[in-house]
């Protein structure tokens, strides 16, 4: 339960910090604001799931329990549990929109599916935030549309960013042995189950787009079992740095 | 009505605490002014964004970092506003952000200084968001309408901004001695530029006079730094850390804080483009705009289609 918790959590906290990353920089001030709304999300998202994780892991011998910023900043690459997608540089507006639909795409359907967990804790933290990500998956999908069908430089963009990116889309819908586990409980989601809805939702947007998905690709995994691509490690060196640097401080 | 006529009734509508509206007339300097003073606000709000900006990547902690995401939202949404009361005047939002790219217009100088420790997003907080709300506490009862109804919202956002990054600093300063030590060299670094952020000395300031009898500004730029002041020096004290000014004192006769000369010379010399980190905060938004274009004109490709896609029929017809 609770790596699939921390699962869920940093797949959030990571493409959150991404998104952090475009704030001032976006292409227009709305878009600052848009992103900066789905990081804000993402974020407050992964404190909860910390939380809990927290919570269930209970007190150590020493009788302290473990924080949301515990997990997040005293965890080295091997211990996260991200899927390689979230982890992939913003790129180009065009790499950072495409990252952003195929994970909104996964996760809108785990989410919905997450809602009928038989762990009543999950369920709930599932209704609420199916309503942030419903409204990503919106913003994501009509950007798919806007670049992928408004001109000739766009389409390329987003084309390239595709070819770039479907080999960590695989990765999404494929269950490690925790989610095989916790789907067989009905607590975790099923991802054989929603596969097709991922699938045929990603094709439609696509096709609307005018863009097409790449065949033949091989499907990177290893990230929910803490194989990395070299990014992650840079990511934590920035966001852990004051946390490591000054350990055991409040802030 | 003669043009001298219409002066007289602007002015006694001015006096009169009147709001100017859009649609209201006005002098021709008058409209000058303000989109110049709201645009410059504008474009502070965007700038703004950037010294923050840098640290959301590194905030310390969770919880610091939503309130820091949302803190650089607001001042992206302030920007909005602004550059909207400013087209409310005749003015066009992308004419405005190329006067900022061209180098041309101003924004404060203020967001020219780096910011190098997690206590500088505590001093900006404080200090910089606490010097802005002096002077848009005073604007929320500016003349002209539209500018005094986005100042009372920016206002009540301000207030939030300077409480949490006053309750960094307490943070900071009632932590390790290497946070206490953060904390002074951020309060060292951003003190004097935060007394400039008022402006010139009344008597060197340009705009001044015409400002105060439109009422566009109601307090002179000495007036509202000594208010600063007054109720900076306490806080300060409060945490325990020293204002970088050997010549601060309470004088007893004058009821206010005195303190020492600005650097005029330093404060010049960023206006002109010499702070430390002008160019890059220049050249971080030109990047943004280019690195742009794409988006922006796919997304009016793509609305021009879906907009021919409607027309289908009625088109079909006219032809």
């Amino acid at each position: 339960m609770k790596n699939y918790l921390l699962q869920l959590a940093d797949n959030a906290l990571i493409l959150g910090h991404r998104l952090g990353e475009w704030c001032g920089h976006a292409p227009e001030m709305e878009l600052d604001i848009a992103l900066t709304n789905i990081a804000l999300d993402l974020t407050g998202q992964a404190r909860s799931l910390y939380q809990r994780v927290g919570e269930l892991e209970g007190a150590s011998s020493d009788g302290v329990s473990k924080t949301e910023d515990d997990y997040a900043y005293l965890r080295d690459v091997w211990e996260f549990r991200n899927v390689l997608l979230v982890e992939q540089p913003n790129g180009d507006f065009a790499q950072t929109i495409v990252r952003q639909f195929i994970f909104d795409s996964y996760h809108f359907y785990m989410c919905r599916a997450l809602t009928q967990s038989t762990d009543e804790w999950l369920s709930g933290f599932a209704e609420k935030s199916l309503k942030e990500i419903t409204y990503h998956l919106r913003f994501s999908s009509e950007w798919m549309q806007r670049l992928g069908d408004g001109t000739e430089v766009s389409h390329a963009k987003m084309q390239t960013a595709i070819e770039s990116l479907w080999t960590y889309s695989g990765e999404l819908i494929t269950p490690n042995e925790i989610e095989k586990e916790l789907a067989s409980q009905g607590i975790g989601v099923d991802l054989n189950k929603i596969k097709p809805e991922v699938t045929a939702k990603i094709s439609e947007v696509l096709a609307a787009s005018n863009l097409t998905a790449p065949e033949g690709i091989w499907m990177q995994k290893g990230g929910k079992d803490g194989r990395h691509s070299e990014h992650l490690g840079y990511i934590l060196a920035e966001m852990q740095f004051l946390q490591r640097a000054y350990p055991g401080q409040a802030w | 009505m003669t043009s001298l006529n219409l002066e007289a009734l602007f002015q006694s509508k001015i006096d009169e605490e009147i709001k100017i509206e859009p649609k209201d007339w006005m002098p021709d300097a008058y409209r000058k002014t303000l989109i110049r003073q709201i645009s410059q606000h504008a474009h502070s709000e965007i700038v703004g964004m950037l010294p923050e900006g840098n640290w959301i990547t590194r905030a310390p902690s969770l919880r610091r970092k939503l309130i820091l995401l949302a803190k650089v939202q607001d001042e992206a949404g302030h920007g909005l506003y602004l550059y909207s009361a400013a087209e409310t005047l005749g003015a066009n939002r992308d004419d405005l952000v190329q006067q900022l790219l061209a180098g041309k217009a101003k924004y404060s100088s203020i967001f020219n200084y780096p910011t190098l420790n997690w206590a500088d997003l505590g001093a900006i907080g404080w200090l910089v968001d606490g010097a802005a709300i002096m002077n848009q506490v005073m604007l929320t009862r500016t003349s002209y309408g539209p500018y005094a109804r986005a100042m009372v919202r920016i206002c009540k956002e301000e207030s939030f901004h300077q409480r949490q990054g006053y309750e960094i600093m307490i943070a900071m300063a009632n932590g390790s001695p290497e946070q206490k030590a953060m904390a002074q060299d951020s309060l060292n670094r951003w003190w004097w530029p935060s007394l400039m952020m008022f402006g010139p000395h009344d008597s060197e300031s340009t705009h001044s006079d015409q400002a105060m009898k439109w009422k566009i500004k109601r307090k002179s730029n000495d007036e509202l730094r000594q208010q600063f002041v007054d109720v900076t020096v306490p806080q300060a004290e409060y945490l325990g850390l020293t204002i970088p000014d050997t010549k601060l004192r309470w004088n007893e006769a004058r009821g206010h804080y005195d303190f020492g000369e600005i650097d005029w010379e330093e404060f010049w010399s960023v206006v002109k483009g010499n702070g430390p980190c002008n160019k890059q905060r220049l050249k971080a938004r030109i990047k943004a705009y280019e690195d742009g274009a794409w988006v922006r004109e796919a997304a009016v490709a793509h609305a021009a289609k879906k907009e021919q896609d409607k027309l289908p029929e009625s088109s079909a017809k006219a032809a």
